[in-house]
């Protein structure tokens, strides 16, 4: 499955990648498995999409969490909580 | 839809004008302005950016919208949020709600602010005499959404 995968704030700054497109293996079905995947890059992604560590993450542009599915060609963002307002 | 993300200023005035011409069932509007200040944790702020995520940003401001249309019937709001960079004593958003009567519009006014402060992907990052740094989100801000029986998604900890 191709997915688009977005990243911002101090999470695109720590990983130096704004957006990327992906391929993902069989068995990546959902929000949490695609951070678990990216997770195993090692090095900064390690680091940064720790589990534990406070990440947002949204699915086609809406708030989702870990156990939402992914679809293909869907975009995937993730990002540090929110500070607006 | 009443919402618009941009980098230039907002007139409070010509905005809460729009919002009410040609309707005289409004009999109340409140609005809150949120300005950069300072002074934050301690530190002088020289400047501000603030990053969003286009095309979400919109959908998740339409989204509270709904949400505060949903719970006060009849009101009309609008939402003006800047991105960019900022300095001390500039605007940064506005939020107007508008009612037949006071109760609903400063109700659902800080209803919007407290959701957006939370749900709307919006990121500051402060320039000070120490550096550059993001700002942290604050519980305050998630408790401030609890009191209208809303869990925020920032303060959750998911296991990965």
């Amino acid at each position: 499955m191709k997915i688009q995968l977005k990243f911002f704030a101090s999470v695109r700054e720590a990983l130096g990648v704004a957006d990327e497109t992906v391929t993902l293996p069989d068995g990546i079905v959902t929000v949490g498995d695609v951070r678990g995947w990216l997770r195993a890059r090692g090095g900064v992604w390690a680091e940064t999409l720790a589990e534990g560590r406070a990440l947002r993450m949204a699915c086609n542009h809406v708030m989702t969490d870990p156990h939402t599915r992914i679809t293909e060609g869907c975009e995937v963002a993730f990002f540090p909580p929110v500070t607006g307002g | 839809m009443p919402v618009r993300v941009q980098t230039e200023d907002f007139d409070l005035t010509t905005e809460v004008a729009q919002l009410r011409a040609r309707n005289p069932a409004i009999g109340a509007v409140a609005c809150f302005v949120g300005t950069v200040r300072d002074l934050n944790d301690g530190s002088t702020i020289a400047s501000m950016e603030l990053e969003h995520y286009p095309g979400m940003t919109e959908k998740a401001l339409e989204a509270i919208v709904d949400e505060a249309q949903r719970r006060w019937a009849g009101i009309e709001v609008l939402i003006v949020h800047r991105v960019g960079k900022l300095a001390p004593l500039d605007q940064i958003v506005l939020v107007a709600t508008t009612s037949k009567h006071r109760g609903d519009a400063f109700a659902s006014c800080e209803f919007v602010m407290d959701f957006l402060k939370t749900e709307a992907p919006f990121w500051k990052k402060e320039e000070t005499e120490q550096g550059a740094r993001w700002v942290d989100a604050r519980e305050s801000d998630d408790a401030a959404l609890a009191r209208w029986g809303v869990a925020s998604g920032n303060a959750s900890r998911d296991a990965g």
